[in-house]
């Protein structure tokens, strides 16, 4: 876990400095600087510095809290504590919303197959697969905020203030955020689904008098929702880690998604630095989670245990 | 005494793409209490389509199923899912043949049993457990009140046949279904698992539907045998007629295909020339005639199965029961002759 982090920071530290026009004193000394000003900006950022001197200093600073922002001289660590609330808030109801659609219309689809429903289905989710966030997103604002007047067209409350008016604000990018991965672990569901069906367990649990219902829950969803639980720890942490970065932009909400997004357009390096290393916390983290899961899912792979007598 | 399962001109079609497969066409058996019926045939003879069909584990929107299967003055094939689901495992249970992937991997094997006596029954989760571990124990599991917790995976391909029968037996059903139960299992595994069906069967009057290609497991358990071709019944018979007076050629030919233990080394492993035909496209006449050695004129027309060699023996050939006691005679021992044109 470590050493990814490791590799990620250093590659992005490396691809920045490789970016060109993006030397930050030639930017923060401002058109037209003579050489000598952009030499002293140089030296008070420490960019005089070789690169790994440099890039210690940085991994420094992000561990210690100190890292600053080259564009406005914010902290990066508390920019991006300050966006967390936001963020997670947007990650985990879109989560809790695409798995709970996800396992719903997967399981109608398999249990459909071929029907109408299925094919209504199929077509929807392979929509969702399609639509681009920012598209789909300006879509929903037009008509549910703009010219409905349902819904709030952008912001965020904070839960601690009034928790339906944070639902209600993050609704429409929950509903966003989600169609894509609704689309997509709803496809890979029926696809596990209709191969589980013909396995032969699901025969021996059918023989045994137990409900169609219950045969399908309880032996083919159980069975099925393995890999569907490995594709989520990854995708939840990819969206925590900047999945959403467009999602709250679009939205105006206030997360770490939008403070990378306006890094980027700014070429700020510690602010990148610090989300990227964010992400890549999360996207280890929950891959790591994911590992564990699964040996709660499936016991063929726990270790440790008795081997077959 | 009556039978307690009646088999009636059971046929079976499957819908498919490249057309209609007729996987049981017109089966018929009684099965009394108590008795143990072997289904003899190679693969796809259509003997587990008929088991499975009896549960009505084949109902799917691309079969067509006719005759009728009855079960305690019910027809089996005209229940509704609820009213099957209470004769699915409460009455008639069944084992399957592959034990590696027969039990959910995801489940306790005691969860598992418990699920299934839990659903016919009200008993509390502890009171299923104790039932479950006493089956184990039944079956010959070693340390049950520890396996009962134990993963499928956990356990040995035997063991797992055992965890299977175990789950079979946990509601006192009338009828056992055993389709292949031995095939997937070592030899020596094999004996142990068809004893403990043997001993089932002895001790608690258990009728047993036994299906496998293997004779040797027919000699050992069996009380009756029919021998299935291409989705119908070839031959009918006690254990000792099939044995010593086998009327259809199909038989012959199983019987021959068994390797004597006397056979010279390296000698060609005895089989029966050809192809099972398609079940797409079946042959008008006899469906064995296109590899019978004997087939002659008549076996353009399909014989039916009926008695032609003595009382409660039924065969489908045109043959003179007479001739066949030569005929079946290969190398002193009963077989088939070899079809050398091909």
């Amino acid at each position: 876990m470590v050493a990814v982090l490791f590799a990620i920071s250093v590659l992005v530290f490396l691809i920045f400095n490789v970016i060109p026009n993006s030397d930050p004193a030639a930017r923060i000394a401002g058109k037209n600087a003579d050489p000598e000003l952009i030499a002293r900006v140089s030296a008070d950022l420490g960019l005089d510095q070789p690169l790994y001197v440099q890039y210690l200093t940085m991994m420094k600073q992000i561990f210690t809290g100190q890292l600053t922002s080259y564009a406005s001289s914010q902290n990066v660590v508390e920019q991006i504590w300050k966006g967390l609330p936001a963020t997670l808030s947007l990650c985990i109801g879109a989560a809790v919303l695409w798995m709970v659609l996800a396992i719903w219309f997967g399981y109608l689809s398999a249990v459909h197959a071929g029907k109408f429903t299925d094919r209504a289905l199929t077509i929807l989710s392979l929509v969702g697969i399609s639509v681009p966030v920012f598209w789909l997103a300006a879509i929903l604002l037009y008509y549910l905020s703009f010219k409905a007047e349902l819904f709030p067209t952008s912001g965020y409350v904070p839960l601690s203030r009034d928790p339906l008016d944070w639902a209600y604000h993050l609704i429409l990018p929950w509903l966003t955020l989600a169609v894509l991965y609704v689309g997509f672990y709803s496809r890979v569901l029926r696809s596990n689904m209709l191969d589980v069906m013909n396995d032969d367990h699901v025969r021996t649990a059918r023989a045994k008098g137990i409900s169609e219902r219950q045969v399908r829950i309880k032996h083919v969803l159980r069975n099925s929702m393995i890999p569907v639980v490995t594709l989520f720890g990854l995708d939840f942490g990819a969206v925590v880690g900047g999945g959403a970065i467009l999602t709250e932009t679009v939205f105006n909400l206030n997360g770490v998604g939008l403070y990378a997004g306006q890094a980027i357009g700014t070429l700020d390096l510690p602010p990148l630095i610090g989300v990227t290393m964010f992400g890549a916390f999360f996207i280890v983290l929950f891959n790591t989670l994911v590992d564990v899961a699964y040996a709660f899912l499936d016991p063929r792979i726990r270790i440790g245990e008795a081997a077959p007598v | 005494m009556s039978p307690i399962l009646e088999v009636d001109d059971l046929r079976v079609r499957f819908t498919t793409q490249d057309g209609v497969v007729s996987a049981v066409d017109g089966v018929s058996f009684d099965l009394a209490a108590g008795e143990v019926l072997a289904i003899v045939g190679e693969s796809g003879s259509g003997k587990s389509v008929t088991a499975q069909t009896v549960l009505g584990l084949t109902r799917a929107p691309n079969a067509t199923i006719e005759g009728a299967v009855r079960f305690g003055g019910k027809d089996l094939t005209a229940l509704d899912d609820r009213e099957l689901q209470s004769i699915r495992g409460e009455h008639i249970a069944m084992v399957f043949q592959d034990p590696m992937t027969s039990l959910n991997p995801v489940y306790r094997v005691g969860d598992q049993i418990t699920e299934m006596i839990r659903a016919h029954r009200d008993v509390s989760r502890a009171e299923a457990r104790d039932r479950a571990i006493e089956l184990l124990r039944t079956v010959g599991i070693p340390n049950p009140e520890r396996r009962v917790r134990d993963y499928p995976h956990e356990f040995s391909g035997g063991m797992r046949q055992r965890v299977m029968i175990a789950m079979a037996l946990s509601l006192e059903p009338e009828v056992l279904i055993a389709d292949e139960p031995t095939t997937a299992l070592d030899v020596t595994i094999q004996a142990q698992i068809l004893r403990l069906l043997a001993d089932l069967n002895a001790e608690r009057g258990l009728a047993v539907v036994l299906i496998t290609h293997d004779l040797g497991v027919v000699a050992e358990v069996a009380d009756r045998v029919l021998v299935m071709y291409a989705g119908q019944v070839v031959e009918d018979a006690s254990v000792d007629d099939i044995f010593y007076d086998p009327q259809h050629p199909y038989t012959w030919g199983l019987f021959g295909s068994l390797t004597p233990l006397d056979a010279p080394q390296h000698s060609r492993l005895p089989q029966i020339g050809g192809a099972p035909p398609s079940l797409l496209s079946l042959p008008p006449g006899c469906r064995f005639a296109p590899r019978c050695p004997h087939a002659f004129e008549k076996c353009s027309q399909a014989p039916s199965l009926e008695t032609r060699a003595a009382t409660g023996h039924l065969d489908r050939c045109w043959l003179e029961p007479a001739q066949k006691s030569t005929l079946r005679e290969v190398d002193g021992r009963i077989g088939l002759r070899q079809v050398v044109s091909l």
